[in-house]
């Protein structure tokens, strides 16, 4: 039941529809079917699987609305929900910023974002991926702790005004933590892909397990302003956080992209020019939704252009405030990368670290995008273009737009598994000078 | 018709797989009057037992059923505008088995005989599925059987009856008085949580509970538009495990400081007077000069600190690994415990774990294995004596009894060991704020939580705040910003050398305690007295861009 075509879910959202008698009506029919395997200890510790399917209508009188849900699709209770949707439009208060529902968009192609192979996981799949990590592990005296969760689900917006809007998506995400018995070295490494034929679990734990036998026994470094190589990862989990471009927040002068004396930052210089930043629905290695969440059309669109700001997001009320056209958030993050690999790049490096990973990435100071957090699972000290010998981790305290001021290389792209958030991110791994670590810490 | 007439009606009638999917499922939003219905206790030990019998025939050894209704409500605004009221309702069935000495779990939304009994049937075949890969069989710690009890939040007044219109005023007249006092922007918020649950296990339990948590709070921003800075002022609120009564203050709630703190009850409209005054005073507050300062910390701002590097890392199922993965580790490991003399603190830092605290966000009857909740010492003058722990890891720590740690945050999340209320003990000699801020010749006073941040082993932390004071030979000498402190937690608990008496003991906590593969929220409280530590690491976080 979960997942719907898109003539099943436009023959149910036509007859909620026809149901409407307020003003005008939107609805929403979305589904989800998710596994996941978890294991720990060399040992699989949870597994399961869900599946669900609901409908929300929103219906308004001028700038009243009320929305209803439900999971039942009979012409009774699609009805029913209906009528609920209108009695709590008519109790609700005004909203000044209430924006009706827009006409049916020209979208731009179809989507490339289902798999059939991710669709078709099933719990031995999911059982032996968990397998051919811990087995591998074990052999060498090394602990894994992994997990692995998938996705197949669908999304279908109609309204009064003519739009329908269908997309189907898959997803499978993978990430494996290896530790050696001793305690001493830890190796991280993920995988994710909207095709599962396309990602490599058994690499991702080979890869793991290499840098926990390698991360044995840290040295400690003095803590300053270091070069560093980071993986794509570790790259993606501080870009990601330059990327809430929202306009009205900028307008009111209270984020980086507000400036000084009013108005935003749109065509400053804000990064390394060779910093280009962009979401595309088709990318064939990210692919995303082609229509937002209100229906919108999403389009290739660039972020940072050449260091620059080119673009902030306008939800429909603050553009319609500011008279500009709005710009919905995108579903992916491409950011343009070069041809060095992560060898390439050490061999460059006279003094520097190797970063495998951040984590506990928080917010610091919202002004100048000042976030700290830590190293993780594989850090390493680079001497005369050679991996010398792993090193403790560090506290780091950097703002992702000073980072991309000292940017010394860009490295290869890669569909990105970061440790928090997830970017649906094409992301470059890269070299950069004078990044502020500010103290050390015992973890392992 | 009401809610439970209509389960009755449409559920339970002659046939045995009529349909009682009418219910919505996870997270739906729903309307404001259905708040204040409840499911029938009667149907739900039917429906656990349908769950039950159907593990047990398929070869289950053990078998325990959620039925959760989990209600949320949200009011938002900001200035003068009403954003949002949205009240949601998830409800459905979890059912855990244990097959083949493995753990298997699946969940329903809808709560018919036949998805239940298939549900309990799927969570069979992954437990045997999974325990192909077991290294050890489970094993749970005993537990007897309650029969049919309940528990229920000691509450005065029911916040989901209160009126809406009645929120939204309080809320405006908060924004109004945020605004009046130098906000530039302010959106302010009430969020209330009530959870239904019922367990029934093998054992022989049926508990019902009802579970009552409110989180009012505010977010002010400053802006100065000559310089293009600005400051923000969050709430000195906590979340409570309490009613509507919290926002019902009195004169004894609170305590004059260089701000006004709040004890078990809360003013929120004098909080977000001083807060507008106090974001423009941090826009021209002096920017700290970094070093050593010995550190004066009150209690809204220290149980964040207590949260991170006592709380987690004396959860059991990190130190063995189980969180490896994600959540991480913990620098507290087996033989530290062992030793008997692990000094994790000080001789006056008393650390306790308490799942019964009136007013806590953790206070709960049983936990979500059906075991009767109680407190415990964690760090005993100073030693690591104690972890927390549920059924199936007590017996790695020599206990032959679960310490009620279990909790799932919906009926369709698979349980496990969560954390417990863990507060540092008052002080025994009669103490209070001015005392302690007296004898500080260099220091900062610390009000507020801000950001936060430590390693996966949970040794190296940062923590900010929202309100910072200087202290010059034992007074008050201004306020500060660009504060932030690093320590490492061993040290940091071993530089503790006062802590105010019980008088000025209070609660902090959060709704949103992550942890998990997919990750699971939990509310917990941590209570402290205002305290001393001496010469901590002060870092200055403001940076020039552009």
């Amino acid at each position: 039941m979960a997942i719907l075509t898109k003539d099943e879910a436009e023959q149910i959202l036509k007859k909620v529809i026809g149901f409407s008698k307020a003003d005008g009506i939107q609805a929403s029919l979305n589904g989800n079917d998710g596994g996941n395997i978890r294991y720990a200890r060399n040992s699989v510790s949870t597994s399961g699987e869900d599946s669900n399917v609901s409908l929300a209508v929103q219906s308004y009188y001028g700038k009243k609305s009320g929305t209803a849900t439900i999971n039942e699709f009979d012409d009774a209770s699609l009805e029913k929900v209906v009528r609920r949707a209108e009695e709590l439009a008519q109790l609700a208060p005004e909203n000044p910023e209430f924006m009706e529902p827009i006409p049916q968009p020209t979208y731009g192609g179809e989507s490339k974002t289902w798999a059939e192979a991710t669709a078709k996981i099933s719990p031995e799949f999911r059982a032996k991926v968990a397998a051919d990590s811990i087995n591998p592990a074990a052999a060498k005296n090394i602990t894994a702790a992994g997990f692995l969760d998938d996705n197949r689900g669908f999304n279908a917006l109609m309204n009064s005004k003519g739009l329908y809007a269908y997309n189907k998506a898959t997803s499978a995400n993978f990430t494996v933590t290896m530790r050696t018995n001793d305690g001493t070295g830890s190796g991280w490494a993920g995988s994710t892909a909207a095709d599962v034929s396309k990602m490599n679990p058994s690499l991702a734990s080979k890869t793991a397990i290499d840098k926990a036998l390698m991360s044995r026994n840290a040295k400690a470094l003095e803590p300053g302003k270091y070069t560093v190589v980071l993986e794509s990862s570790a790259a993606a989990d501080l870009v990601r956080l330059m990327l809430n471009m929202n306009a009205r927040q900028a307008d009111e002068g209270r984020s980086f992209y507000a400036k000084k004396g009013g108005g935003t930052k749109l065509g400053e210089k804000i990064v390394d020019e060779r910093v280009n930043i962009y979401t595309d629905p088709w990318h064939d290695e990210v692919p995303a939704s082609p229509w937002a969440n209100d229906g919108q059309a999403r389009k290739r669109m660039d972020l940072i252009k050449n260091g620059t700001v080119a673009n902030l997001f306008y939800d429909r009320y603050w553009a319609s405030h500011k008279n500009v056209a709005p710009v919905p958030f995108g579903g992916n993050t491409i950011m343009e990368g070069g041809t060095a690999s992560i060898e390439d790049m050490i061999k460059d490096t006279k003094r520097g670290v190797l970063v495998t990973r951040f984590w506990y990435i928080r917010p610091v100071d919202p002004q100048t995008l000042l976030y700290t957090g830590l190293t993780r699972d594989g850090t390493f000290f680079i001497e005369n273009g050679k991996i010398k010998h792993p090193i403790k981790n560090f506290r780091f305290n950097e703002s992702p737009i000073i980072m991309l001021n000292n940017l010394e290389t860009l490295g290869k792209q890669e569909r990105v598994v970061t440790s928090e958030g997830n970017p649906n991110g094409f992301i470059p791994s890269m070299k950069i000078r004078d990044f502020t670590f500010s103290s050390l810490s015992d973890a392992v | 018709m009401k809610r439970r007439d209509f389960i009755y009606l449409t559920g339970m009638g002659a046939s045995g797989a009529a349909l009682l999917s009418g219910i919505p499922g996870m997270g739906k939003s729903i309307p404001p009057e259905k708040v204040l219905e409840t499911v029938d206790v009667a149907l739900k030990k039917q429906l656990a037992d349908v769950a039950l019998n159907a593990a047990r025939s398929k070869g289950a050894t053990y078998s325990d059923v959620r039925i959760g209704r989990y209600l949320n409500q949200f009011v938002v605004t900001r200035e003068e505008k009403v954003q949002n009221i949205v009240n949601t309702e998830s409800y459905g069935l979890g059912v855990r088995v244990i097959a083949n000495g493995g753990w298997g779990f699946a969940a329903t939304d809808k709560l018919d005989k036949d998805s239940i009994a298939k549900a309990a049937e799927t969570a069979v075949a992954i437990a045997k599925e999974n325990s192909k890969l077991l290294t050890e069989p489970v094993q749970l710690a005993p537990q007897k059987g309650y029969g049919e009890v309940s528990w229920k939040t000691p509450i005065q007044k029911n916040a989901f009856e209160v009126p809406i219109k009645e929120k939204v005023d309080l809320l405006l007249g908060v924004n109004d008085a945020a605004m009046k006092s130098g906000a530039s922007y302010i959106t302010s918020l009430l969020f209330l949580i009530n959870e239904q649950k019922y367990f029934a296990s093998t054992d022989g339990s049926y508990i019902d509970q009802d579970v009552h948590r409110i989180w009012p709070a505010f977010f002010i921003t400053k802006i100065d538009a000559t310089t293009g800075k600005f400051e923000t002022r969050n709430t000195l609120s906590a979340p409570m495990g309490m009613g509507y009564e919290y926002l019902d203050w009195r004169p004894q709630d609170k305590i004059q400081s260089v701000t006004t703190l709040y004890k078990g009850r809360y003013d929120m409209l004098e909080d977000a007077k001083s807060g507008g005054v106090q974001a423009g005073e941090k826009l021209k507050a002096k920017s700290v000069e970094p070093g050593k300062y010995d550190l004066i910390l009150d209690p809204s701002h220290l149980w964040l600190t207590i949260h991170e590097s006592v709380g987690h890392p004396t959860e059991l199922d990190r130190v063995l690994g189980y969180e490896a993965n994600f959540a991480g580790t913990s620098f507290l490991t087996l033989d530290k415990w062992q030793s008997k003399k692990f000094n994790f603190g000080s001789k006056i830092v008393n650390f306790v774990a308490d799942k019964t605290q009136v007013g806590s966000l953790g206070a709960v009857g049983y936990d979500d294995e059906g075991v009767q909740c109680g407190k415990w010492d964690l760090i005993k003058d100073g030693i690591l004596v104690n972890y927390q722990t549920i059924r199936d890891q007590a017996h790695i720590i020599g206990l032959n009894a679960s310490q009620g740690c279990c909790y799932a945050d919906n009926w369709s999340s698979v349980q496990f060991q969560r954390m417990p209320n863990v507060s540092l003990q008052p002080g025994k000699q009669k103490k209070s704020i001015d005392d302690l801020i007296k004898g500080v010749e260099k220091g900062i006073y610390i009000i507020g939580d801000g950001s936060f941040s430590i390693d996966q082993q949970r040794y190296n932390f940062q923590f900010g705040g929202q309100l910072f004071y200087e202290i010059k030979n034992g007074k008050i000498a201004g306020m500060l910003k660009d504060v932030a402190y690093q320590a490492n937690s061993q040290e940091f608990w071993n530089s503790c050398v006062e802590i105010a008496d019980e008088s000025d003991y209070r609660l902090g906590g959060a709704f949103g305690d992550g942890k998990g593969q997919p990750p699971q929220s939990n509310s917990v409280s941590h209570g402290a007295a205002t305290a001393r530590f001496n010469s901590v690491n002060v870092i200055n976080t403001s940076r020039n861009i552009g």
